[in-house]
This record gives C-alpha cells, structure tokens and sequence, in this order.
C-alpha cells in the first residue's frame, strides 16, 4: 500500500536542504515539547488519581521561577527559529545578480511562459539545471500562485504588480508545480510541471523553436505599431523621455520624487502615463490601458531593458 | 448523603410556553437558544465536511463537479468559522455562566443578549439563503479579485449573512464586558473571578474591536461588487493585496476569538478535576490579556507569499513567535496544576486532556508557520489545514465539548451516561488525529489546500484523513443521543455532582431564574480547595 507514497517531497534546489534543515530543527522541537507535556500529563494523571471520593489536591498556588523558566527558555527557542527563518527568507527574497529572466502570466486556469529568447510555454517551463532562474509574475485576472514543492518555494501572482521567484535547481528531471492560491472552478487543474535540464539539451531546447524571435524584438514591433517611436525618439527631439539605457536609471519626477525605472515603473508608465511624469515633460500621453494584454506589456518591457544608452545622446 | 431532589422553581419550567422561549430576557435560556442554533450549523458545517472527505478519498474529482467542491469547502468554511466557532463558547457557556460566575442575576442588558441572538439568527439565515440558492465558492476568506469581479455565485447574501452576524459578536463582547465591569457580586474582585470570565473578557475585547473591521472590509467587497468602486480590483485602480491586510485584520484576532473561550473552559477543567487551585493563577489571566492584545499585531503573517516587504514579513514573524509565548504559558500551567492533585478522569478531565494534547501540537506546528523562510514552503498547503484544524477543533471543540459535559447537570439539572461519553471522547481523540495528522505530511509534501483534484503520489494519506474523519463524525453524534437522553432518564445531579467550587456549584441544579436566593457575597478566592469536599453523587 506504501509503494508510491511518498512521506517526505523530493529536494530539487539549492533552497530545499536549507529549508529542510529548519523543517527537522523544529520537529525536534515540537516532537520534544510534545512528548515532555503528553508525558507529563500522563504520568500525573495516573500517579495522582483521585482514591479517595472527598480528597483534594495540594495547596500550590504557583512560582515565579518556574514560571520566569517556561517564558523564558520558549523566548529563546522562537527567537533562534525566527532568525534561522529570516535567514532563509533573506536568501530566497535575493536573487543573485545573474539569473535567468522568465516571464510568468497565470490566468484562470493556465500558465504561460515567456522565455527571453522567444519561446512559448504553456503549463511547462524548461530550466537548464545549475542556473539561478527567476521568474518575473503577473496575472491578467484573480490571484494565483506558482508552487514548486521540490524546490521549496512559492511566490503570488498578483494582477497589477509583478511579483518575483528564483531557484537554482540542481537536479535534471520533472517536477510538479501547482498554482497554490485559489482561483476558481478548475484551480486543481491548474497545474503544470517545471523541465529540468542538462544545460546542453537546454541550448538545444532553445534553439529548437521561437519563430517569431526574441522577446525583446516582439516589443520593438510593438513599439513601431503603437506609434510609440514618434514621441519616444532616440535623439532626445521628441516629446516623450528617451527611453535608450533608462531602465535601472533612476529619474526625478514632476513631484520632485524619484524613481528607480524597473519592470512596474514601466509598466505603470505605459497603463496610467499620468501617474508618475518625469520631470521636464508633459503629461500628454495617452493610456494605454486595454489596448496590450499583459503579455505585450511584457514585451515592451523587455524592448525598453534591451534599449542600450547612445553615446552623445545627452538624456534629460 | 441527603437524597437529590429537582429544585421545585427552577428556568426551566418558569414558563413552558414557546413565547416563553422566543420573548425570554434570562441569559440561560438564551443561552440554550444558542445552543440549539449552534448545534445546528454544526451539523450543517459538518455535513460538508463530509462530502469534502469522501470526494477526496480519490484522486480524481468524481464525486462532485468541481464548481460543487469549491461550494463544499467555502460553505464549510463559513459556517463553521462565523456560525459556529466563533459564537460557541461565548454565546452557549458564556452566555449561561458569566452571570453565575460573578454572583448575577443575569447579564447587563438581558434585552440586548435577546436581540443579539435574533441577530445571529438573522444572520444565518442569509447565509442559508446562499445556499440554498446556489451557494458561494470563493473560499470562507473571500479573497479579492476573485470575490468582486470572477466569482459568479452568491457572494453577497453570504457576506451579508456573515455582517449581521458581526453584530451579534459584537453586542454580546459588549454586554460580556460591561457585566464583568459592573455586576460582580459584593467581593468577587477581578483576582477572585474564574479564569473562565478572564478568558471571556479578553475575548469580548477582540470582539468589540475586531468585528467592526470585518464589516467594513465586507462592506467594500460588496460595494465594488455592485457599483465597481475601485477598492480591491486592479482593473479600476485598487490594491488586491489591500484585501488581504483588512481582512487578516479580524480574522488573524478571530482565531484567538475561538480558541481563547477554550483555553478558558480548561482552566475550570484542570482546576475542578484536579480539585486544585490553578498553578499560576495570574500569569494564566493575564496570558488571555496578552494574547488578545498581540493576536492584533500578528495578521501580515498571512501574507508571507503575498509579495509584502521583506521587512514587514520580518516584523510579523517575531510578533507570531511572541504570541505563542503566552500560550506555552498557560500550557505548562496546566501541566503544572495536574502535580499534586486530586485527578478524576471524570468525561470533562478526558477533554482536557485531549485538549491540551491537540493544543499543544496546534501551537507548535504554529512556530513552522511563523518562521518565514518554511512558511513560504508550507503555506496554502494541507500544512495549513492541518495546523488550523488542531486548534480549532482540537482545541476548541475539545474545549466545548468539555465545558458542555462539566455544565451539562447544571444547566439541565441531570447527569449523562459517563460511560458512553468516556468512549465517545476516546472516539474523538483517536478520529481527530487520523483525520488531521495525515494532512502534516501532506502538506510539507506539498499538496495544495481547495484542490478538488490532486495527483495519485497523495492518495494513501488522504485515504487515511477520510477514514478519520468518519470515525470523528461517529464521535460527534454519540453525545447528542446521550445528552438528548439525559434531559429526560439521566438522574438527578443535584447542586454539585464533581464537587467543584465556584458560584454556579453553590445554587440549585437547574438554577432559579433569578440564578441565587440570595446575592452570594465572596469572601474566597477561585479554586478554593482547601478543605476536602464532599465527593460527587457518580
């Protein structure tokens, strides 16, 4: 009947052992806790049964060492686990500076994976194994959740934001992901798996197909159909911002505020232009709310990042 | 021994009428009102607990359609959380004993305690009208977007049901506070009272000041429902995770609403069964108070996976572990009175036990939940179910129950069979752990919660949940047939059948409308067992 059942997930991530670790650190805990009062309780409760019908326990109204003892030694003991926690919050809130770019669209009931290079996943994202991957999230409905039980993480997808998750996985092989926050009628289906792969079959993957090219060069198509190129010009004549080498910059605006130009600075930027204006322009953009599905706005964002500072073009 | 005989006047026959029941002021006869409509959403709540389990008990969704499931579950939800848990305790054996405890005559404003319960029942029927018109699927936590803009089901006659019931918590924390303020009897100081009232107390607390943020967060749910106000949904500008913050705002402070009332229970328990004095009398007290304050501060650790800072995730972390002290607290305190006492293993000490077992396991599988970096693995898992099932119905159903079995010759006057409930309790014990233990491992393997289907690797363990859980359903019925049995062949408990202190031991078995003959002045302190008392008629 076993066979099959696994008791314990499978670890598939340079985060998995340290978040199980922490996972046997607190069984310990708990298990002693668990087995001092069962047995406590126990043992008293046979040992001082009552005999006699009219007896009464002994007068013990309590002690302040003891109890200083039971507040204090449980302070110390959540206060080494809420620091060994926060320790590997910190790690998987951090992703290394080099990762894999990924870009993450949930809707009700699929996933949708968008790979720099062009490539198109539904359900299924192939990873090269060994290689820090993050993966950049948004939903063009309710909320959703990518959970990868091998790898021990889990991040929501919130419409309207872009929400981050990496891994490095350090196993070849197949691993299920779920989509960890209710979103309606088929939430259970929406499932897929996450492809681990020797880095040589991963190249051999990418190349394998992306017919209409790279994210990047989607956007820039995007960006002459939209007509965004007559006001975003690259010789700083025209009447919006120069968008060449922006990205990561940090711009002041109209309000005196400034910005670091990241993926929901532009995102916002091209939805509610009006938002945030940049100083020394006018708020004359229209939106663009409606108009880009999330995964063109993802496009355009790539095509900005991909945007490399001129020389002797003198940014404002 | 002198022979026990029903008191001649007593609140249960001052009056037999059905107006007599539906128009009473007397707190315990509300309190049986609410006993019954409790009873009800309970077995309504567990009905879908049932359907839950059998459709789980293989891994495709065959039983029911998945529309079906996720009605099951947000149907269990809500009537378990607004219908039953948090009134429970408060509203049955509050309602009945806070009066008595303190030496009242009833309740500050007896007429108020009435319409809250109308309130209540008001309330309920809301919901059941969702129900019974299609029912509601976005889970009991009403999560935004979904709530507002996907979900096509009844999610405002639900919502509606669950803000009129707010009000029914509401009023009774008030009339709770303003008693214990100002009606305890001539002596009975705050540091005499029955942990059970400091219990309660803390409770009205989170209740007066918790329940209005539900309302309101309800309020703006059906509000960009109906006209599309942008509160929550993106698409007009809101904040889904804006949601999350308000909502967690109450419900975080609810758990403690639920389980405080039990932690309160057993401390009569322990003290009646041991016939001893509560070790640490005032640290248990004022563990309610700082747990009700805390419970306030903790509700971001709900949202570790949600995209907050990293920073507010850190603060939320240590609030939770500094919440779980206080509840460590009592639990030693507990263990700590059981040494040198007088221990029977009397039907109410059997929940007690099983209770601080199921509490202590709920509480310790909370530290997994509050350490950021596993949450992240565990949460919106059958971890999570887990966990909250250990407290909520390890602890506070255990806790109920108890307290239903301890005051059941008072409030109806008869004594119940000891030896089937010792058994049923023993049922409970055992189906409860089948049930819920199986989802621990579940969940650190990583099966999502509200999956109504879910890949094969999983089915033994859920196979396992679902024999459990019929085990406890069998558990859970056993004491309604011998308590219904009791109210009419139990025999006579007379005014003090365990041999406990405590006001409501010193009057009548049922007690007099007016509770005492008498105003009892208070020259003792709780748990007054100085003297060997004479020993129960059992």
């Amino acid at each position: 009947m076993w066979s099959g059942t696994p008791l314990f997930p499978e670890s598939a991530s340079t985060m998995a052992s340290r978040v199980d670790s922490l996972y046997f650190f607190l069984l310990a805990v708990s298990v002693f806790f668990s087995l001092l009062i069962a047995g406590l309780i126990v043992f008293y409760a046979v040992k001082y049964r009552r005999r006699d019908p009219n007896s009464v326990g002994s007068e013990i109204h309590g002690g302040l060492v003891l109890e200083l003892t039971w507040t204090i030694i449980p302070f110390l003991i959540t206060m080494v686990i809420f620091v060994w926690g926060a320790s590997v919050f910190f790690a998987m809130a951090r992703p290394p500076d080099e990762t894999i770019n990924i870009y993450v669209v949930g809707k009700q009931w699929m996933w949708k994976f968008q790979h720099l290079d062009g490539q198109r996943e539904i359900n299924e994202l192939h990873v090269p194994v060994g290689r820090p991957v993050k993966l950049i999230m948004t939903s063009e409905d309710v909320i959703h959740d990518v959970f990868v039980p091998a790898f021990r993480v889990k991040a929501d997808v919130v419409p309207g934001r872009y929400t981050n998750l990496w891994f490095q996985s350090t196993t070849p092989g197949r691993y299920r992901l779920f989509c960890a926050e209710y979103c309606g009628t088929k939430h259970s289906g929406m499932v897929g798996e996450v492809v681990v792969m020797e880095p040589s079959e991963y190249q051999t993957w990418l190349s394998g197909g992306a017919p209409e090219g790279s994210l990047a060069s989607a956007g820039a198509k995007l960006f002459q159909d939209l007509a965004c190129n007559t006001c975003h010009r690259p010789d700083a004549q025209g009447r919006g911002p120069v968008l060449e080498g922006l990205f990561g910059k940090t711009v002041r605006l109209q309000t005196g505020e400034t910005m670091t130009v990241d993926e929901a600075y532009v995102r916002e930027s091209i939805l509610q232009p009006a938002a945030k204006i940049t100083s020394g322009f006018q708020p004359i953009m229209p939106t663009f709310q409606g108009l880009v599905t999330e995964e063109q706005l993802l496009e355009l964002i790539e095509y900005v990042k991909s945007l490399q500072a001129l020389p002797q073009v003198q940014t404002r | 021994m002198a022979t026990v005989i029903l008191p001649p006047r007593h609140y249960l026959n001052d009056g037999y009428g059905i107006r007599s029941w539906l128009f009473t002021r007397d707190h315990k006869r509300i309190a049986l009102l609410y006993l019954a409509a409790v009873t009800f959403f309970f077995f309504v709540g567990g009905a879908f607990a049932v359907l839950i389990r059998l459709e789980l008990a293989t891994p495709a969704g065959d039983l029911v359609s998945d529309e079906t499931y996720n009605k099951l579950f947000t149907m269990h939800g809500v009537m378990m959380v607004f219908f039953f848990l948090v009134p429970v305790i408060p509203a049955v054996l509050g309602n009945f004993l806070v009066p008595i405890m303190i030496g009242a005559k009833d309740l500050a404003f007896p007429k108020l305690n009435l319409a809250s319960w109308y309130i209540y029942i008001v309330g309920g029927l809301f919901t059941l009208y969702a129900l019974v018109t299609g029912g509601v699927d976005t889970g009991w936590t009403f999560y935004t977007p979904f709530s507002t803009v996907a979900s096509t089901t009844k999610v405002i006659p639900t919502a509606l049901g669950i803000f009129i019931t707010g009000f029914s918590s509401i009023l009774t924390g008030l009339n709770f506070i303003v008693t214990i303020h100002r009606m305890r009897a001539p002596g009975m100081t705050w540091f005499r009272m029955p942990l059970f009232l400091w219990s309660m107390y803390a409770t009205s607390l989170i209740m007066v000041l918790g329940t209005p943020v539900l309302a309101i967060t309800i309020l703006l749910v059906a509000v960009e429902r109906l006209f599309h106000f942008g509160f929550f949904d993106p698409a007009l500008g809101g904040d889904p995770v804006l949601f999350q913050h308000l909502f967690w705002f109450y419900s975080h402070p609810a758990v403690y609403i639920m389980v405080l009332p039990a932690m309160g229970v057993v401390s009569e328990l322990v003290a009646a069964f041991c016939r001893k004095q509560v070790f640490g009398y005032s640290f248990v007290a004022f563990a309610s108070l700082g747990i009700a304050v805390l419970g306030f501060l903790v509700w971001g650790h709900h949202m570790f996976v949600a995209g907050q800072s990293v920073y507010a995730a850190l603060v939320f972390s240590i609030l939770s572990f500094l919440v779980a002290i206080p509840s460590a607290v009592k639990v030693f305190n507990w263990t700590a009175t059981m040494y040198k006492g007088s221990i029977s293993w009397d039907t109410p000490m059997l929940y007690a036990i099983g209770f601080i077992g199921l509490f202590t396991i709920g509480g310790l599988t909370g530290l997994f939940l509050a350490a950021v970096g596993l949450d992240v693995h565990v949460t919106d898992t059958y971890f999570i179910i887990a966990h909250f099932h250990y407290i909520m119905v390890g602890g506070t159903i255990m806790g109920y129950l108890g307290g239903l079995h301890y005051w059941w010759p008072k409030i109806s006057g008869r004594l119940y069979n000891e030896t089937l409930a010792r058994i049923s309790a023993g049922i409970i014990f055992i189906g409860f752990n089948l049930t819920f233990f199986p989802q621990f491992i579940l969940g650190y393997l990583g099966m999502p919660r509200r999956y109504h289907a879910y890949p094969p690797e999983f089915q033994v363990l859920n196979v396992l949940s679902s024999a459990g859980a019929s085990i406890l359903g069998v558990g859970y019925l056993i004491p309604m047939v011998y308590l219904m049995w009791s109210l009419r062949y139990g025999r006579l408990a007379g005014s003090n059948p365990w041999g406990a202190v405590g006001l409501e031991w010193t009057t009548t078995s049922p007690p007099p409308t007016e509770n005492f003959a008498e105003t009892p002045v208070v020259t003792w302190d709780a748990y007054d067992y100085g003297a060997p008392v004479e020993g129960h008629v059992a």
